[in-house]
């Protein structure tokens, strides 16, 4: 009787069920106990303590208060995609086109940001922006104002230092998939009679999609949970739901509420996979077509 | 000469001139200077590093000579971006855009010109016919072979009728078979449109079967430009000699003077004095290099011949045999037998005789 060749590990492309689960056990294990335990028991709670109701989730989405933080998260997580978009695909570009030294520092400033802690970074921010802080000094300075601005608790501060904190997210993906675009394309477009707006409209920039799809998805879902940066730098006025659930649960302990309120915004989340589940897929989060 | 078969009224000519290209230190193409005919096919032939690239480009328009000009139809455009020269261009990876489909692909440059929708989309099918690739618009490049998409490629670049079609090693990254059959194919659409076509290819078969004429470069020098015929019979230099075809060569002092084209005797270092043609004029004692090709070689017996050698091994290739000889002072030899002719080939270890007629050894000066 000739054996099947036994292919367990090494053997092939593709790994047999058992050991797929085998490899990937540790971290489902973690996923399971970290992630979906605690998030199915503040699901619970927010629909069956103190009894079986949906009053918590009718308080969270009727109360003015919780749903101007709502909007404003969402507000705000979409200004900071957009910002972040804008500053990253030049600077995608440039890296995508450089190599050597000039390549090693244009990732190195684009990684060391994101080696340091966010919390430092904050407090930069807010060494920046408060009322005797560096811009305001510079400002009077110069003479351009004659009393300090409020530049610190206020959306647009929230707005630059978060678009700041997650532009790595942004340039990543997006130079990634710019990298991948050989230049035998624009070569090919301008022998085309394609001018280099052109060669850029038509070529480059729809070849660099799957990248800014995923680098918008990650920054704009990192900027709704987002927590240190806006709860220094916007203060309570510019409270963002984070803050917000981490407030109830803190100071209110009401668990049941909290529970509510990531329930909206996970249902909100989730309804926002579906719809761009068309255009985007879940393998480009992870860089290039 | 060469007679383009059928020259369309659009296809023009190129001209170079005196063009030189400096990459740092490294002189990529130096001093080069052709003529393309309308409608010819012309390929550039050399090995890597010998510039051939380097002027296909400058001709494209990505690269821009240190010195002299590129003339496109009289026009000097050797300034102008590539975008403005109108000119095809077929890449050695297809690079056929992976996001458009096939005949969005191919209507592109019509959509870079401004041609309408409707007109853009029946020129796009005819040319996908042209390549006989018809029913195949819809899909996108990566659903295609690699023979389908360089058809496509060729498509897309002929669709807007460009007045030169310039070619970078297309058919490299395909299997042998399929580049023999694109190689007659392409020659003839290019006999059908009639377009002028400069070809970049470092594999001299392809360039003997395809083009009209072809120049043989090596280290950014133009060493010749001829007919396939003339290159193979008539190497004007010892490196067109081997690079072009297989050839036998041998290291030996000129007895007496000759004039171009004369014959010359040769004492090689055999001790043996033979006689050859001298492609340059010869000066008494001068070191020359002798070049014969392994088919211009016969079998005598060992007291008849010329040369005598010993047969050190027998290559059987079906229409033809192959001998590789060695001589008394341990020169090595090929000499090829074709197929029919084989009966009388020796065995191994044998001691043969070798004769040639005098104007096919081949006496290139400058022994190197």
């Amino acid at each position: 009787m000739s054996a099947r060749p036994h292919r367990w590990l090494l053997g092939g492309r593709h790994y047999s069920s058992a050991a797929s689960l085998a490899l990937a056990a540790p971290f489902l294990i973690l996923a399971f106990v970290t992630f979906l335990l605690p998030l199915g028991s503040l699901l619970h709670e927010s629909l069956f303590v103190p009894a079986p109701t949906l009053a918590h989730y009718e308080r969270a989405v009727t109360a003015p208060v919780y749903l101007r933080v709502m909007l404003r998260t969402l507000r705000i997580a979409a200004i900071v995609t957009a910002l972040a978009l804008l500053l990253a695909w030049p600077l995608a570009l440039v890296m995508a086109r450089s190599t050597g030294l000039k390549l090693a520092i244009l990732v190195a400033s684009v990684l060391l940001p994101l080696w340091t802690s966010v919390l430092v970074r904050t407090y930069a921010w807010m060494v920046l922006l408060q009322k005797n802080g560096v811009i305001n000094q510079m400002l009077m300075a110069s003479g351009l104002v004659d009393e300090p601005l409020k530049l610190l608790y206020t959306e647009t501060a929230v707005v630059i230092a978060m678009g700041h904190v997650l532009l790595p997210f942004m340039v990543l993906p997006i130079y990634s998939a710019l990298r991948g675009i050989p230049d035998d394309y624009s070569r090919a477009a301008q022998m085309l009679g394609a001018s280099e707006w052109a060669t850029f409209r038509e070529v480059i920039f729809p070849l660099s999609l799957p990248g800014v799809t995923s680098g918008c998805l990650m920054v704009f879902l990192l900027a709704l949970g987002f927590f240190v940066t806006p709860a220094l730098i916007g203060g309570p006025q510019q409270m963002m739901i984070a803050t917000l659930v981490s407030q109830q649960v803190r100071e209110m302990l009401d668990w049941s509420f909290a529970g509510a309120l990531v329930g909206v915004m996970l249902a909100f989340v989730l309804l926002l996979a579906l719809i761009f589940k068309r255009a985007v897929r879940l393998d480009r989060f992870v860089g290039s077509a | 000469m060469v007679q383009p078969v059928e020259v369309s009224s659009r296809s023009v000519g190129i001209g170079i001139r005196g063009i030189v290209k400096r990459f740092g230190a490294v002189t990529a193409v130096d001093e080069v200077s052709l003529a393309v005919e309308p409608g010819e096919f012309l390929a550039l032939l050399g090995p890597s590093g010998s510039g051939k690239t380097t002027i296909l480009m400058a001709i494209a328009g990505f690269e821009y000579p240190d010195e002299g000009e590129i003339l496109v139809g009289g026009e000097d455009v050797t300034w102008t971006p590539p975008y403005h020269r109108n000119l095809g261009m077929v890449f050695q990876k297809y690079t056929l855009f992976p996001h458009m489909s096939v005949l969005e692909n191919i209507a592109f440059p019509l959509k870079m010109r401004g041609v309408g929708r409707a007109e853009r989309e029946e020129r796009a099918r005819t040319a996908l016919a042209t390549v006989r690739l018809d029913g195949f618009g819809e899909r996108k490049p990566a659903q295609l072979s690699g023979g389908q998409q360089q058809r496509v490629a060729i498509a897309r670049a002929i669709v807007y009728k460009p007045r030169v079609l310039l070619m970078d090693e297309p058919l490299s990254a395909l299997d042998k078979n399929l580049r023999e059959e694109m190689q007659i194919e392409t020659k003839q659409l290019q006999r059908e449109i009639g377009v002028t076509v400069v070809f970049v290819t470092h594999d001299q078969t392809e360039a003997l079967t395809m083009a009209d004429r072809v120049a043989v470069l090596d280290h950014g020098r133009l060493q010749q430009i001829g007919t396939p015929h003339e290159l193979y019979e008539a190497p004007k230099s010892a490196f067109v000699a081997g690079f072009i075809g297989e050839t036998n060569f041998w290291q030996g002092e000129a007895r007496g003077a000759a004039a171009a084209g004369r014959v010359v005797s040769v004492e090689l270092a055999e001790g043996v004095t033979i006689e050859a043609t001298a492609v340059d004029a010869v000066t008494e004692r001068a070191k020359l290099r002798v070049a014969i090709r392994p088919e211009r070689l016969s079998l005598t017996a060992p007291e008849q011949g010329l040369l005598s050698a010993r047969v050190e091994q027998e290559i059987y290739a079906g229409n033809a045999t192959t001998l590789l000889l060695s001589t008394a002072s341990g020169q090595s030899l090929k000499l090829r037998l074709p197929a029919g002719s084989a009966m009388q080939a020796p065995a191994m270890g044998d001691l043969v005789g070798l004769r040639w007629a005098a104007q096919d050894a081949r006496a290139f000066g400058g022994a190197a």
